[in-house]
């Protein structure tokens, strides 16, 4: 029982870092039917903004709030602007063409954005300076003897925080109105007097942005950031979404608190299967496949009739 | 001149020029001059990319699947011909040796060995694209990326073909050959180079290469046309993965030494963006980027000493401008230099291969492509 419930706070609060990676792969795909595959990166350029920032302030390493939440605001920011680069510059004119033109289009964004990271800064992975002091505090009891690091808790609390930030944007204020205008037709939407440029680069700012707060909060739980980072986690997070039922918010949380936990039970209980731990990384690729041959629309989403 | 003496004629001058590059490739060279090894390495993982592009082509370039995980059917067969090699071909090498001689005996075993690796991949093509390949775009691209990661993951776990370690020759406990031997030379890789080419060509010139190109105009037109689309893609993609295979089994007795970091996620996209350079739906064009691709980080080093480091900067870089200015690849859907090849003109003047005038097939009216396979499919009934 110990061991269930530690898996599962474990499991949950991976799973929360990949729902807000997520929210950004399905929100993107939800307007344009494009697969970021540059949202990974993003993640990653998020991680590493967190960490010059507090380079370039000063800020040590040790038990305060304040920092964490400045850097948090900080690479939030960077990573916003970033996102709405790669919208303008990359996205916006090759809209128009096929949707292989795109993908492909998308992976040589993050192609590039990884491969400039590597000759900027080098392959190698760097400290990300730690602000909740989740190695010197001592992790507070539950029951027996699961137990939960202060870490963990704030990385869940701050996630929940953002999502619940995302849902009240996007269902109850008139930019998220005009963002599901959007994504619902995005013709109709334009007529309607709607700016979808806009709206587009605004969804990318979020999206991006959420996707960073996802990187600083996992370099608070696992120090070590490299500019390949992004790549693996970029992956799942986008399976997460798909799983969820992509274009669906709810469900991309759904999504990512699944495979994070589906992740650390494969580690936790594999071995007394037969499945060796090694196996953690195909997990998340083995559920995608499953969802799309069972319910190609994912656990929330609903079916989209093909018109000729 | 009659059409088969003319195969015939290529293909002398064909394994003529393989067999002249292979001993000038050697050590021993051609007429006292031989190339270092360095560059026929070189021209060797060359002739490998040629494959896997030409092959990854007729499923992404002309059929319009998107399959971003055609490293990972290379690795099925790299990882599958070479553990033939190491544990249970010895035995049969040396008693065919007594029988038709060592050279002859190594190349017997060696085309058994390539043709498992090209069934074992077409197998998992098989497995992988009847349920895959009910879904469409980017999704098709996600679960072929998933696949492929999945049967890396699962290389990895085995210990028989060194797992993490990599795979040299045969692993302790088990008794087989000690390293993996080097089968593969120009003639071999040039070979198969020279049939994927030929082969793709045929397919694509036939009338089951129209209803792919149809499917890769409009599924959903094609369907209404009668065509069988699940059956057809899943035919390009088990041959597709079959000549990956092959790429696989010749790269691995070629280097001798498998490892499956050589066949991660971004392998597979080095394939994509040799097609992509080339042109989607163009073999010379596939053969071009290929050439290219591997190549360039070769000539990259060159580069005075920070430069190199930017080497693959360069590459995405170049990806993106190709997206931005030429979204249909460098030379689209056009071919070159191969006239000499086709066959003496049988067709009539309007109806050639579809693209080759040089029109972007979706700039001609909808219905072109699919009369055009129409009236191939009676020609050849």
């Amino acid at each position: 029982m110990d061991t269930f419930v530690q898996q599962l706070i474990n499991g949950l609060n991976v799973g929360a870092i990949y729902a807000l990676i997520a929210l950004g792969y399905t929100m993107v795909y939800g307007i344009l039917r494009l697969i970021n595959f540059a949202h990974g990166d993003v993640y990653m350029v998020g991680a590493f903004a967190g960490y010059f920032i507090a380079l370039s302030l000063g800020l040590a390493a040790g038990p305060s709030i304040f920092s964490l939440a400045l850097v948090l605001l900080g690479s939030m920011i960077i990573a916003a602007i970033v996102g709405m680069i790669i919208e303008r510059f990359a996205y916006r004119p090759v809209r128009k063409y096929s949707r292989m033109t795109t993908l492909i289009m998308a992976i040589g964004v993050s192609l590039l954005i990884e491969n400039l990271f590597v000759a900027r800064i080098g392959a190698a992975p760097r400290a990300f300076p730690d602000f909740l002091g989740s190695q010197s505090q001592p992790p507070i009891h539950l029951f027996g003897n699961a137990a939960i690091s202060k870490a963990q808790i704030i990385i869940f609390l701050v996630s929940i925080a953002l999502m619940v930030l995302l849902q009240w944007v996007v269902f109850r204020t008139k930019v998220g109105t005009a963002m599901r205008a959007v994504s619902f037709n995005l013709n109709s939407a334009k007529l309607m007097g709607i700016n979808t440029d806009a709206i587009i680069s605004l969804t990318f700012a979020i999206g991006s942005s959420l996707a960073a707060a996802g990187g600083v909060l996992t370099a608070q739980y696992n120090p070590n950031i490299d500019p390949l980072m992004g790549i693996l986690t970029g992956l799942k997070a986008f399976v997460a979404a798909v799983l969820g039922g992509i274009g669906n918010i709810p469900g991309a949380v759904l999504g990512g608190l699944l495979i994070g936990a589906a992740e650390t039970f494969v580690v936790g209980y594999g071995s007394q299967i037969g499945i060796a731990s090694t196996y953690r990384d195909a997990v998340a690729f083995a559920i995608l496949i499953l969802v799309l041959l069972l319910r190609p629309s994912g656990l929330l989403g609903s079916t989209v009739q093909e018109k000729v | 001149m009659p059409t088969f003496l003319k195969r015939i004629l290529g293909l002398v001058v064909v394994v003529a020029l393989l067999i002249g590059m292979n001993t000038f490739m050697g050590r021993e060279g051609l007429f006292g001059f031989g190339l270092p090894y360095y560059y026929a390495e070189i021209i060797n993982l060359t002739g490998i990319s040629i494959i896997l592009a030409v092959s990854l082509n007729l499923i992404t370039g002309y059929t319009g699947q998107f399959s971003i995980g055609h490293a990972g059917f290379m690795a099925v067969g790299a990882y599958s011909s070479v553990f033939m090699t190491v544990y249970y071909s010895e035995g049969l090498e040396q008693s065919l040796t007594g029988l038709v001689g060592a050279t002859l005996a190594q190349s017997l075993v060696f085309l058994g060995v390539i043709i498992f690796g090209a069934l074992v991949a077409a197998i998992a093509g098989l497995v992988v694209g009847i349920p895959s390949l009910r879904l469409r775009g980017d999704y098709l691209a996600i679960v072929t990326l998933g696949f492929a990661e999945i049967i890396r993951i699962i290389i990895l776990n085995i210990d028989r073909v060194g797992g993490a370690t990599g795979f040299r020759g045969r692993v302790p406990p088990w008794d087989g050959r000690l390293i993996i031997p080097q089968y593969a030379n120009f003639i071999w890789i040039g070979g198969f180079a020279v049939i994927t080419i030929v082969v793709v060509y045929n397919i694509v010139n036939s009338d089951t290469g129209r209803a792919l190109i149809s499917i890769r105009e409009d599924e959903l037109a094609a369907e209404a046309m009668g065509i069988n689309t699940t059956r057809h893609k899943v035919l390009a993609f088990v041959i597709s993965s079959a000549f990956a295979g092959i790429a696989g089994a010749l790269f691995g007795h070629f280097r001798q030494f498998l490892h499956t970091n050589d066949f991660q996620f971004i392998r597979s996209i080095e394939i994509i963006i040799m097609i992509v350079l080339g042109g989607m739906g163009s073999i010379t064009g596939a053969v071009l980027g290929a050439i290219v691709i591997t190549i360039l980080p070769e000539l990259l080093r060159k580069l005075p000493g920070d430069l190199y480091s930017y080497r693959l900067v360069i590459y995405s870089a170049l990806l993106i401008v190709i997206m931005l200015t030429r979204p249909q690849g460098v030379m689209g859907a056009k071919e070159f230099g191969l006239s000499w090849l086709k066959r003496p003109q049988r067709r009539p003047e309007g109806d050639k291969p579809a693209g080759e005038k040089g029109v972007p097939i979706a700039q001609q009216p909808a219905t072109a492509v699919i009369d055009q396979g129409k009236e191939q499919g009676k020609e050849h009934a």
